[in-house]
């Protein structure tokens, strides 16, 4: 009877570890997918050219567009989010008492926003953008991931200051600093680490995405020199040239699937790390 | 004569980490009588508990030296079949653990897993034990309803009956009346002075009246060393080392 | 008053604005999506455009039954291979997993979640595909001619390669909610049921995962409406025709995200198009924030209990 039993759990516990092994399997199975694709892709001119020989199905050049386009969207787009989410999770950590009405709207609101598709995003960037009269650019794209990765930065912020212990509130005030003293100069400074992890996070979710910035940021073949023009990025230049029948672009394709993927590894170390200093600081 | 040893502890340690818990430990635990193992917080009583049906072994970075004998077998010994060695034992926590099922379930919880199937038998059982704590009369229309809609007093006394249906030979109570009201905590008493006739009770407390009613024998452990045991009369009336003298009269203990 | 808490008070009023804008947001794209929606409303009935299949722009057929069929084909699909293998996993992680691998494990599963859209859809296309066209669906059309195996399609672009994608790519959502989940499991009943002589397995079964069952369903559903929205992955991969009904796990699949996204270049030059689209998109919006709020209302209720 209980060896049967322990049969039983024995079975169990193998399917988990083949589950495991299937979920961990298939990460390793993406990333050497694109390492495969990409490596024989991918030499200093695919990095230092922009597309050449032709309007968008060119077979020579490189993807240089595509990478500063990315970069610079998604470093503008994430500035943009955090100058408007950092105030926000103070606001609703410092100023707003912890069973706050409205804190609880607002953090629902967010749990919405966080749910809504990207493409649902592109879609809303697209008519706000014929709204405001302006074309496929830089500046619309910015906007439109702006939008989506806000949710996503203040969530993960709002779980970084909620660790605070309230102690540390209380010894600042108790010494007659104001809110806003507290807030930047004891809290901010604490929770730096954490501030920075869920910044990398977002700015990693900014730079990946590429069913909202579809219609908004159009693409182009040149370098991004203006708010007001169109601009390329990595996951658009991936869509489009893997669509292409010519391989000569298609290799343009793989080579920007193992950039952004290098740059998605690198965000998400750095955001590790950032966040084990935060845990080894603040939590103890 | 002295009563039987039903569970023999020997040159027991127990490491958390680099924290020595409980140091070399022997005690020999009467068989079908009620043992008290008391003392201050933190002196490893509930320690020395959960080394008894290894519960132990669930704590990250523990180590044990020295050996316990249930029945005259080793129950570190890696031939031991801890299932078999939990199923002798009912273990009573300090709030109620209710699992999330109904009252009846709850009870049956134990048969059912050890492979009884016969629904007759399993509502006999329930019946049964639910009639051994006092509760049948009180949930016998709701036996389907949640258990934790139960009052924590009832709760406790359906953890008690959840512990018998196991048919063990020994109840461990880890201060199992510190989450109850008086008048609850009354009746766990007298269920634990009827069940001594069947049972070796072993009761971690650290009220001492408890142990004075409850006790036939006392084990006094204080900051993981063993200090004093003996019979419940000699122990209380006649202590013989210091720290016990100090620990009965309420005074602080200082290491002379 | 002092000219410390002056500024104070004018931050208070500056992040309290900022909130209200936040809530705003929401509520534009609510009402900017339905208000560049309603046009079509206005022609047809709410019924011809959710249940027609005719999908033909340029003559006035706006009917989203295709699109809508397939994104609950490519989800069920998603689903039925996420739940298992995510629930396991999940379980492995909190319960079983010693505490160097779950260190492990958790930062590995949770880059999953940091993959780009597009590399899923790239990978799906080079390995997924492939498997399917050459292994899979021969090994099937001979062996099962019936539903939902039998389909003419052997191009390996399906439903199929979408739904293993999608499934892939909620992997990481489900099991960290089911693993935060079973860690509010108190540790005591475990030891409870233990110290009554249960095997682990039996504890993690009939006591963790019941109690933790509203969470579980609560992760089940967050994955699903990840899987709902999803569109450059599918896009990729499900092969987008409008060949009428996927009516088999090999058949392509065009699910509204994917229409979203292929239409918009074109959908300015015909009358009512945008309007249809965008009317696709107002029913993605609402489909996927109600089973969002479910959710989220479960999570919150579980965290209330837990206090």
């Amino acid at each position: 009877m209980i060896k049967r039993r322990k049969l039983v759990e024995l079975f169990f516990v193998s399917l988990m570890k083949v589950a495991t092994f299937i979920v961990v399997g298939s990460l390793f199975y993406i990333i050497i997918t694109i390492f495969i694709k990409g490596l024989p892709a991918i030499n200093l001119a695919m990095l230092i050219q922009t597309p050449k020989g032709g309007y968008y199905l060119g077979k020579e050049g490189g993807i240089l567009n595509a990478i500063l386009g990315s970069l610079l969207l998604g470093i503008s787009s994430s500035l943009l989010a955090l100058m408007i989410s950092l105030p926000i999770v103070f606001y609703l950590n410092i100023y707003l008492k912890k069973a706050s009405r409205f804190a609880l709207i607002i953090r629902f609101s967010f749990d919405v926003l966080f749910g809504i598709p990207s493409i649902v995003y592109g879609a809303f960037g697209f008519t706000l953008m014929m709204f405001m009269g302006i074309q496929a650019s830089l500046l619309a794209a910015i906007i439109t991931v702006a939008l989506l990765i806000l949710p996503i930065m203040t969530r993960s912020m709002d779980e970084i200051l909620k660790t605070v212990p309230f102690e540390l509130k209380e010894i600042s005030y108790a010494l007659g600093a104001t809110k806003l003293e507290t807030s930047l100069k004891v809290i901010l400074r604490q929770t730096f680490p954490g501030i920075l992890t869920a910044f990398l996070i977002s700015f990693g979710r900014g730079i990946s995405d590429a069913a909202s910035v579809l219609f908004t940021a159009g693409f182009t073949d040149l370098l991004p020199y203006s708010l007001f023009k169109p601009v390329a990025t990595l996951p658009l230049a991936i869509f489009f040239q893997l669509a292409t029948p010519f391989p000569e672009v298609q290799q343009r394709g793989y080579a920007a699937a193992l950039v952004l993927t290098i740059i998605i590894l690198i965000v998400s170390i750095g955001s590790r790390i950032s966040l084990k200093k935060f845990t080894r600081q603040v939590l103890k | 004569m002295e009563a039987k040893s039903h569970i023999k502890v020997r040159n027991l340690n127990v490491y958390y980490g680099s924290a020595h818990i409980l140091k070399d430990i022997t005690i020999d635990i009467p068989e079908k009588k009620i043992t008290a193992i008391i003392g201050p917080s933190g002196c490893g009583k509930t320690t020395l508990l959960k080394c008894f049906n290894r519960l132990i072994d669930l704590q990250d970075n523990v180590m044990l030296t020295g050996q316990v004998f249930v029945d005259d077998t080793d129950i570190f010994d890696n031939s031991t079949e801890v299932i078999q060695l939990r199923k002798k034992m009912g273990l009573l926590f300090q709030k109620p653990q209710i699992l999330p099922m109904s009252i009846y379930d709850n009870v049956a919880y134990g048969p059912r897993i050890h492979g009884l199937k016969n629904n007759k038998k399993l509502s006999e059982i329930v019946q049964h034990y639910l009639q051994e704590v006092s509760l049948w009369e009180e949930v016998k229309d709701r036996l389907h309803d949640s258990a934790a809609r139960l009052s924590v007093g009832q709760q406790q006394r359906l953890c008690l009956a959840r512990g018998l249906a196991n048919e063990p030979e020994i109840v461990l109570g880890d201060e199992p009346t510190y989450a109850l009201d008086p008048i609850s905590a009354e009746k766990i008493e007298k269920k634990f002075l009827e069940l001594r006739k069947n049972y070796t009770i072993v009761l971690v407390t650290h009220i001492l009246r408890q142990a004075k009613r409850l006790a036939d024998y006392v084990v006094f452990l204080y900051l993981g060393n063993l200090i004093e045991q003996g019979p419940a009369e000699e122990v209380f009336s006649n202590p013989r080392d210091s720290k016990t003298q100090s620990y009965l009269s309420g005074q602080f203990i200082t290491s002379a | 008053m002092n000219r410390r808490r002056f500024k104070d008070l004018i931050v208070q009023r500056i992040m309290f604005i900022l909130c209200c804008f936040v809530i705003s947001i929401l509520f534009f794209i609510v009402m900017g999506l339905f208000y560049k929606a309603s046009p079509i409303l206005a022609i047809h009935s709410l019924r011809d455009l959710l249940f027609s299949s005719t999908w033909h722009p340029s003559k006035g057929n706006f009917g989203l039954g295709l699109f809508i069929v397939s994104t609950l084909w490519v989800t069920a699909i998603a689903i039925v291979i996420a739940i298992p293998l995510s629930l396991l996993t999940a379980i492995y992680l909190t319960e079983y997993a010693p505490k160097r691998m779950r260190e492990v494990l958790k930062p590995l599963i949770d880059l999953l979640a940091g993959i780009s859209p597009v590399i899923y859809g790239v990978w799906g296309i080079i390995a997924i595909v492939p498997l399917i066209s050459d292994y899979v669906m021969p090994f099937f059309s001979e062996r099962l001619t019936f539903f939902p195996f039998l389909s003419d399609n052997y191009t390996g672009y399906s439903a199929l390669a979408g739904g293993i994608v999608l499934s892939v790519m909620v992997f990481p959502i489900i099991i960290s909610v089911i693993h935060e989940v079973l860690e509010t499991v108190p540790f005591e009943i475990r030891e409870a049921s233990l110290a009554l002589g249960a095997t682990k397995w039996e504890t993690t079964r009939r006591v963790v995962l019941k109690k933790a069952r509203p969470g579980i369903v609560a992760a089940f559903i967050l994955g699903l409406t990840r899987a709902f929205g999803e569109t450059m992955a599918v896009l990729m991969v499900a092969g987008c025709s409008l060949h009428g009904f996927p009516k088999s796990v090999f058949d392509t699949a065009y699910p509204l995200p994917a229409l979203i996204a292929n239409t918009y270049g074109e959908m300015m030059s015909i009358p009512l198009y945008d309007s249809a689209v965008l009317l696709a998109a107002f029913i993605l919006l609402l489909m996927t924030t109600l089973f969002n709020m479910v959710a989220w209302g479960i999570l919150l209720h579980i965290e209330r209990k837990e206090r």
